[in-house]
């Protein structure tokens, strides 16, 4: 591996960004036809779709919960979506993915209000290039307020890591490849709760403190491009034409 | 799973005698057809197709390895289709099924048995080495015409596919060798009113379809008959005919979109 490579120069970032910059990010409401709710999500270079089906009873039977709905969400890779073409299928990564996407969404739709049903969320992505994840539950969740899923909040994921010893946002490709840390992270921006956090790495307290706060700051920006997108698409259609 | 097609089939039924679908459309009229080349940055080549609401996406990947010990000299393709759960309510994740494995295959012997992948040339070292063409297809949004939307956005993939060798230290990168690619349209019926491009309503209701492969000379390449009704004679020669006007009309739109 080419470990010279220099990810950080005169304060840029390889694609040209500042440390505390995001990729840009287009957010579509409302894509599919048969879905009940979906997004089309682009982050950098990932692109990703989410689709929402139910509340609808939960298949299997014992998968269902007397008191409350159950959330699936499933995160799935295209095969095409990588530089080294993907077996189709879920794999371990995929699988763990999907788990902690379900539990961030569970906390906060109203899910006992729907006993024994299940939620589910698909989340395809379809070109992927670094912090995928975060793409999905953000795009995940614009689905869900699109579906009509009464939820506490619409939660939002971003991610910030460390290169060569600097704390920045959103990780690219080449920094998620050979950058010394990742932290990417969801919250329910109206309470600042943390739903969903995962680390790889090496960080000092002191930088777990900076990378978790500019993390946080990320994703109120990615919260308001998520708010825009939705009140863009029913505001521009009102109801009964 | 879906009760609609019961309740909505004698309405299907009873437009159809008076010569009308459901969308306004005449028997041999397709929904509108969007074809959008070279979507995905990380596949070598893909394409997006939209027929009506159906919505398909095809990426191509290549990689090398070792060719078939029947054909040394061959270049190796295979085909895959997912019908992900994203794009329909009755869709389940999971190994392929039997309807993703005929849709996968209908699309793979299209474009195998017209040689439009000129495979010949996609060897590396004899007997050792060859490029292996990956067709992947993912369906996005399914409202009918999986058939069509998924061979023709593989084709317009394939059409701008690259094959990468500088990634693998092979020279330089150039255009996959291809041929013309023949075009299938998919017809079904129901009692006793044949239409093409089915909707999801219509597919749903359907007890014979039939897919037909042309090339822009007007002859057939490739058909699949499904389902468990039949079709006389004349009605698929009304077919046949039906897919070579449409055939033409979708190539002369595929070559557009695709810059050729």
């Amino acid at each position: 591996m080419d470990t010279d490579i220099k990810l950080l120069e005169n304060g840029k970032r390889l694609d040209g960004r500042k440390p505390d910059e995001l990729r840009s990010i287009k957010i579509e409401v409302g894509v599919l036809h048969r879905a009940e709710g979906s997004c089309y999500l682009e982050w950098g270079s990932n692109k990703i779709i989410a689709a929402v089906y139910g509340p609808r009873e939960a298949i299997p039977r014992h998968t269902q919960n007397p008191l409350r709905a159950i959330v699936n969400a499933k995160y799935n890779m295209a095969a095409f979506s990588v530089d080294d073409r993907k077996r189709p299928g879920p794999d371990r990564r995929s699988r763990e993915i999907s788990k902690v996407i379900s539990e961030a969404l569970e906390n906060i739709i109203l899910v006992e209000r729907y006993p024994r049903a299940s939620i589910d969320v698909n989340i395809e992505v379809l070109d992927a290039e670094a912090g995928t994840r975060c793409a999905g539950l953000t795009a995940a969740a614009v689905a869900l307020v699109d579906a009509g899923i009464p939820m506490k909040d619409i939660p939002v994921a971003c991610a910030a890591g460390k290169i060569e010893d600097q704390i920045v946002l959103d990780l690219g490709k080449e920094e998620d490849n050979y950058g010394s840390a990742d932290l990417p992270i969801a919250i329910s921006p109206r309470t600042g709760e943390i739903l969903l956090l995962q680390m790889d790495g090496h960080l000092t307290l002191d930088e777990f403190d900076k990378a978790l706060d500019l993390a946080i700051k990320g994703c109120y920006i990615v919260s308001d491009i998520q708010k825009k997108a939705i009140t863009d698409k029913f505001e521009s259609k009102p109801e009964g034409n | 799973m879906t009760i609609t097609p019961s309740i909505k089939k004698d309405f299907l039924i009873n437009l159809a005698k008076n010569g009308n679908r459901e969308d306004g459309r005449k028997f041999d009229e397709y929904r509108k057809i969007e074809i959008e080349p070279g979507i995905i940055s990380k596949a070598e080549g893909s394409a997006r197709v939209k027929i009506g609401n159906t919505q398909v996406i095809s990426g191509i990947k290549l990689d090398i390895g070792e060719p078939y010990p029947d054909s040394p000299d061959s270049g190796v393709m295979t085909t895959a289709a997912e019908l992900i759960p994203l794009a329909s309510p009755d869709f389940e994740s999971g190994p392929p099924r039997e309807d993703a494995i005929e849709l996968a295959r209908v699309v793979d012997r299209g474009i195998r048995e017209s040689k439009a992948i000129d495979l010949d040339k996609l060897c590396i070292e004899p007997g050792e080495k060859v490029w292996i063409i990956f067709i992947d297809i993912h369906i996005i949004d399914y409202d009918g015409n999986l058939f069509d939307a998924a061979s023709l956005a593989s084709l317009a993939a394939l059409m701008t596919t690259t094959v990468p060798s500088e990634r693998f230290d092979l020279g330089e990168n150039y255009p996959l060798p291809l041929k013309e690619p023949p075009i299938s349209c998919t017809s079904v019926k129901f009692n006793d009113i044949v239409v093409m491009d089915p909707s999801l309503d219509e597919e749903l209701i359907a007890e014979a379809r039939l897919t037909v492969a042309t090339d822009n000379n007007g002859d057939i390449r490739a058909m699949q008959k499904g389902l468990n009704g039949s079709f006389n004679k004349e009605e698929i020669k009304k077919v046949i005919k039906a897919s070579i006007d449409n055939g033409k009309k979708i190539q002369e739109q595929l070559y557009k979109c695709v810059g050729k």
